[in-house]
């Protein structure tokens, strides 16, 4: 029995390529390897994914599923795939498995009885590419509204607007006469009705159609509560305008008097079909997109979307990687931009609590100024479109000038160091200190978040969740450490852990990342200083404006402000590699960390739904994409 | 003790509530005049109190790498020779580089022999689709496009304002000098001269015999003062331009035939592979 | 000197017979206005990335407070203004043409940002609404992805040189100085796509052409069966496009003649000045024929 036990330890600690080995000689008849030129990982057998799921994540100790996604091969291989990342939450890289399945009846089982993260990367499979689920607790679409026809992600699906595959659009040059798309249309839609199209039911907004798509009835329902007493059930909309949902997001709740039984998040209010939209962009087009992802980090977001080029980019023959100075100032900008996003979020979490706006006005004033820079720096304050493959939009400009035709010219006139510097080592920590002044004691504070919407590390990992909602679990999982990129290994920094699980711990996580964003950033002061004057890219030259990137498939993923983010990104353009990705698909940490917020929520009062959801800390751009 | 946390919080915003005051009498009533020097310090790093902008009266400059919409750049009025005349020669990077498509450029023809000029018929910018990412600008390979600094463009009616024709968007060079003086600069570095590439082309043709009196110099005095760290790099520099003028060919018009026809059948050739793929 | 009520009274606010030589009321739309637009409430209300510049331009250092935006409201019903800061897709449509028919009026929407003014970056997404202004009247555009908070505060200054020139006499200039409540706005129907209420006969029709191609082919194969549909339904909507209205000078664009927002809103509202004149001496001749007859 020991020995067995002790086998079982020694396969969780197999390497990726061991682990893979391991498959294949127990379950050879499910698994073979993926050859595809640039590819990794397995193809499971979909008849028997749900027993390899289970081996891989309780045999092979792969229990972190990052992210699932689908890719529709059409002209490819004419099939669909789902694309499972799986990570130990110990720390190393990805078990990349996958599963095929016919594009016309595409059909493959659900994982969520093993992976809970898995519920709302499934609903959004089907919803986009109509691939079903079969064991899927509820299967419905997630970002679209029922009724919508079709599934807009398939590659033969056209939107309204369409006008090609690929950008750019022959359209436009050279003879690029002007026009408005919607104009053109004159419906300014092209969507064709369906004969037996009932337009009197869709009129229809009574209560009972608004929540039957969810599952919910509407009636008072009478029920006894365990002392006896008859009191009343019944559900409670919140959103999608609702100020503490944090942007156009919503909450269906059942409450049980003051307490929530159930809670289901609605959301797609604001999906803006950045995939699609990304899959006929071409790959340097998709940088300012991703700006708009996480609006408030848009720092982070390019460095995500860099990392997971450059893997596919250093397949190729011709690729440089950028240089020590580039990958500085990289870390710099990220970091810089956690602070940001840290401040954001501690600060609308208070206002969700109670605190209306004191805090949030003192961070803001701080966040102005890190937004001064970047507009110096990158050219505008919060969509910084900075990083480029191989490199940046440029260098650190001399002085932080405010040249300008309008009144008032001569202002900040900064040198650029002695203002990083002085933002870094004095105005920084000031006003983390006064956070903690005005709230870590602030017995109010504990009294409303200490011991509220309570998370346990091992739902936290099942439901991969990410960033400060699961280090505030007491699992101490930080890319930045546990699967390195850029600079990190050679920082000195801790990953911030707390135990508890509730709202306060993921306060108290996100408070000392911003020291440690704070030490990370004084330590790359000095290399800043010391590698002045060169070159941020490798071969001395920009890239590039139409990078061919080769064929194969990369995720990139980064430790964002909310969490892991990740970007699965293939490129299938032949031996040459193409010009535009054929699947773009962001793992969005607002999106997945959603997941647990119905089972963190039940039991709970109203009132402790708003200051729950601000803890997670979402942004819909990226929830809704 | 029960409560302490809270006071000491308290005390927190009752200090930023008292130096919000002792700011006030540090400038006197200076603070909200709008002297730049004022205001300079209340946007620093080091101010603590009040910092709001009062906005239509004083406004906070932006950067030189600030970007909103883009315009294209014209040569000065008092040029000699080119006066007027468009950077842009229509090559149509632009519009490929543009993440929403809301480039349209009408390329050129010369009505004699229907061969493309390098200079755009009709250039169209729709704002309402701009991301304001600066690609266009940034990858231009004759500083034609730039972004702009003016923000305040709100309109009471978007049919009629939101798409920027050629004659709107169209400023010239030292608008851009003004707005971006360093920029302008290190660009006029790269080029080798203040105007247009092609112009310092021309002119090198034109006098290839007297090369010593190039005419770099005449047009760098009309240019306005670059800032004073900017002047010490330019004995240094003033040799190196030149070499590092990109190689010609790089545009359609000054191919030569053969080359031409070998790229349209490239062309033709992907067309068709695409629309196989795509259909 | 003496007050001449007569020369006062030689407005365009429509005065009663009986008051006539009486009062004077010129400045009622001033005061009027003025209050109005000192006292603008935005509703609370973000939609995406530019609501975070419009958070920006509330807080301290912008503070839009100074112009009477004072503070933002979480109802409708306490709200003048609507910023429909960021991209507003289909789903979201919905809601938010509800809430706008919730605001009392006055009331007013401005589009901040180029998604919420024309679609913006993501106007070819499939779930994307190309411009606010598709579904409610616009009063001031703000360009910009995001606009800068200083450019918003632009735009909220225009808004309020708008409702400067507003006037309670004409009834034409907004709708709530004209008789009887306004019509609320259709609200959107999230179909197979969305549908605009105020389309809906043609989709009718387009179901209609669809069904009859049905029952001429009585098969079961459906997708063949739907391309044939959807071809027919093409070449209805081209037929339609080609006898409809909008032919391609009508969809050129009008280019921009510059100048300040305002002044132009000037020439227009000269011209509906002009216009109530001419309405109100046409009522005045009307009432000295009738007088006349009697």
């Amino acid at each position: 029995m020991e020995n067995l036990a002790a086998a079982e330890q020694s396969v969780a600690k197999l390497s990726i390529e061991d682990s893979i080995e391991y498959l294949k000689s127990n379950h050879s008849q499910a698994i073979k390897l993926d050859d595809r030129d640039g590819y990794q990982g397995v193809i499971v057998d979909s008849d028997q994914l749900l027993d390899i799921a289970r081996v891989i994540r309780d045999q092979l100790g792969f229990d972190y599923l990052s992210s699932a996604t689908a890719v529709d091969y059409l002209g490819e291989g004419d099939h669909m795939e789902m694309v499972y990342h799986a990570y130990r939450s110990s720390g190393g890289g990805a078990l990349v498995f996958k599963a095929q399945t016919d594009r016309d009846a595409a059909e493959i089982p659900s994982l969520v009885s093993v992976w809970r993260g898995a519920d709302f990367q499934e609903r959004e499979a089907w919803d986009l590419y109509g691939i079903r689920f079969p064991g899927h607790p509820n299967l419905a679409r997630i970002l679209m509204w029922e009724g919508f026809e079709g599934h807009p992600m398939r590659k033969d699906w056209r939107e309204a607007y369409y006008e090609e595959e690929r950008k750019p659009f022959d359209s436009r040059w050279p003879g690029g006469h002007v026009h408005r798309a919607e104009e053109k249309n004159v419906f300014g839609k092209n969507v064709s009705y369906p004969p037996d199209i009932d337009l009197n039911r869709l009129m229809d907004n009574s209560e009972e159609a608004v929540y039957s798509s969810l599952g919910l009835g509407v009636d008072v329902e009478r029920i006894m509560d365990k002392d006896g007493f008859e009191t009343n059930e019944l559900v409670v909309n919140m959103g999608p305008h609702h100020p503490s949902t944090h942007g156009v997001f919503r909450m269906v709740l059942t409450v049980d008097g003051e307490t929530v039984t159930s809670l289901e998040p609605v959301m797609g209010y604001l999906h803006r079909n950045h995939e699609k939209i990304g899959e006929r962009n071409t790959y340097l087009h998709n940088i300012p997109f991703t700006d708009r992802l996480d609006y408030i980090s848009s720092m982070g977001n390019n460095h995500g979307y860099v990392l997971a080029v450059e893997q596919l980019m250093s397949l190729g023959r011709k690729y440089n990687p950028p240089t020590y100075r580039c990958e500085a100032l990289r870390v710099m900008m990220v970091e810089l931009s956690r602070i940001v996003n840290h401040l954001w979020a501690i600060g609308f979490w208070l206002n969700d609590i109670g605190a209306f706006f004191t805090p949030v006005l003192y961070f803001i004033q701080e966040r102005e100024r890190i937004l001064d820079f970047f507009e110096a720096v990158a050219g505008s304050r919060m969509m910084c479109n900075y990083m480029r493959f191989g490199g940046l939009f440029g260098d650190l400009p001399e002085r932080i000038k405010s040249v300008s035709n309008l009144t008032n010219d001569r202002v900040r006139d900064y040198n650029t160091m002695q203002f990083l510097t002085e933002m870094i080592n004095e105005r920084i920590p000031r006003t983390i200190d006064e956070l903690e002044i005005l709230l870590t004691q602030n017995e109010i504070l504990i009294e409303r978040s200490m011991g509220v919407g309570i998370l346990s590390a091992e739902d936290a990992i099942n439901f991969s969740a990410a960033g400060p909602l699961l280090r505030g679990s007491g699992v101490a999982y930080d890319i930045r450490r546990a699967d390195p990129y850029s600079i990190y290994p050679e920082l000195d920094f801790d990953v911030a852990v707390e135990a508890e699980g509730d709202m306060y711990a993921r306060y108290r996580v996100r408070v000392t990342e911003l020291r440690e964003s704070v030490r990370i950033l004084k330590q790359i002061l000095p290399r800043l200083e010391a590698t002045a004057g060169e070159s941020i890219w490798a071969d001395g030259k920009p890239g590039a404006y139409a990078p061919r990137v080769p064929h194969g498939e990369s995720y990139g993923r980064v430790e964002n402000g909310k969490g892991e983010l990740g970007y699965y990104i293939v490129s299938a353009g032949g031996r040459g590699g193409s010009s535009n990705p054929w699947r773009y698909h962001v793992r969005a940490p607002s999106f997945i960390n959603l997941t647990p917020l119905g089972h963190m929520s039940k039991g709970y009062k109203v009132a402790d739904i708003v200051g729950i959801l601000g803890s997670i800390d979402i942004v819909l751009g990226e929830t809704d994409r | 003790m029960y409560g302490t946390g809270l006071a000491k919080g308290l005390r927190l915003t009752l200090r930023h509530f008292v130096e919000s005051y002792i700011d006030d009498l540090r400038y006197g009533f200076r603070k909200y005049h709008h002297s730049t020097d004022n205001f300079g310090i209340r946007q620093g790093t080091q101010t603590k109190g009040v910092i709001t902008v009062q906005y239509p009266d004083e406004k906070v400059a932006v950067p030189e790498r600030f970007r909103f919409v883009p315009f294209l750049i014209v040569e000065d009025e008092d040029h000699p020779t080119r006066a007027g005349k468009d950077w842009c020669t229509s090559c149509g990077i632009c519009a490929k580089v543009c993440p929403p498509q809301c480039i349209w450029i009408v390329r050129g023809n010369d009505p004699d022999t229907g061969r493309p000029v390098p200079e755009p018929e009709g250039f169209f910018i729709d704002i309402d689709i701009c991301m304001n990412c600066g690609y266009c600008a940034e990858y231009c390979p004759f500083d034609a496009i730039k972004m702009d600094h003016d923000y305040e463009l709100a309109s009471y009616d978007r049919t009629s304002h939101h798409i920027h024709d050629k004659e709107k968007l169209s400023k010239p060079n030292s608008y851009w000098r003004s707005i971006a003086p360093t920029r302008a600069y290190d660009e006029m570095l790269v080029r080798g001269t203040w105007e247009h590439k092609d112009a310092a082309k021309e002119a090198r043709r034109g006098s290839a015999s007297s090369r010593a009196s190039a005419p770099r110099p005449a047009a760098q005095q009309a240019a306005p003062a670059p800032v004073a760290t900017a002047l010490a790099a330019e004995s240094e520099s003033a040799t190196a331009p030149a070499a590092s003028a990109p190689a010609e060919g790089a545009t359609p018009w000054n191919e030569d035939e053969a080359k031409r026809e070998e790229r349209r059948r490239k062309a033709l050739e992907r067309k068709a592979k695409r629309a196989a793929r795509g259909g | 000197m003496d007050l001449n009520l007569q020369e006062l009274n030689a407005t365009e606010f429509p005065v009663p017979v009986e008051l006539e030589n009486n009062i004077a009321i010129t400045s009622l739309s001033q005061l009027y206005n003025w209050g109005r637009r000192n006292s603008m409430w935005p509703m609370l209300f973000g939609l995406a990335c530019c609501a975070i510049e419009m958070i920006a331009t509330a807080s301290s250092r912008f503070d839009f407070s100074r112009f009477g935006f004072e503070v933002m409201r979480a109802t409708p019903r306490q709200a003048d203004l609507m910023i429909v800061s960021g991209t507003v897709t289909k789903k979201m449509v919905v809601p938010i043409v509800r809430l706008y028919n919730q605001m009392p009026e006055p009331k007013y929407v401005l589009a901040m940002g180029a998604c919420a003014s024309g679609g913006g970056p993501f106007k070819e997404g499939y779930n994307v609404v190309s411009g606010m202004d598709k579904y409610l009247p616009v009063d001031v555009y703000v360009p910009g992805c995001p606009p800068t908070p200083q450019a918003l505060l632009f735009g909220m200054i225009a808004l309020q040189r708008k409702i400067d020139g507003q006037s309670i006499a004409n009834g034409d200039d907004v709708p709530w100085y004209g008789e009887g409540p306004a019509e609320p706005t259709p609200v959107p129907v999230l179909g197979p796509d969305i549908i605009d209420p105020r389309q809906m006969d043609m989709i009718r029709r387009q179901a209609e052409v669809a069904a009859s191609e049905m029952e001429l082919l009585g098969q079961r194969e459906l997708p063949a069966l739907t391309q044939l549909v959807a071809a027919k339904v093409e070449t209805a909507q081209a037929a339609t496009a080609e006898a409809g209205p909008l032919d391609e000078d009508a969809l050129s664009v009008v280019l921009p003649t510059g100048g300040t927002p305002w002044a132009e809103a000037e020439d227009i509202r000269e011209k509906r000045r002009l216009r109530a004149l001419a309405r109100k001496a046409l009522r005045a001749s009307r009432r000295a024929s009738q007088a006349e007859g009697e």
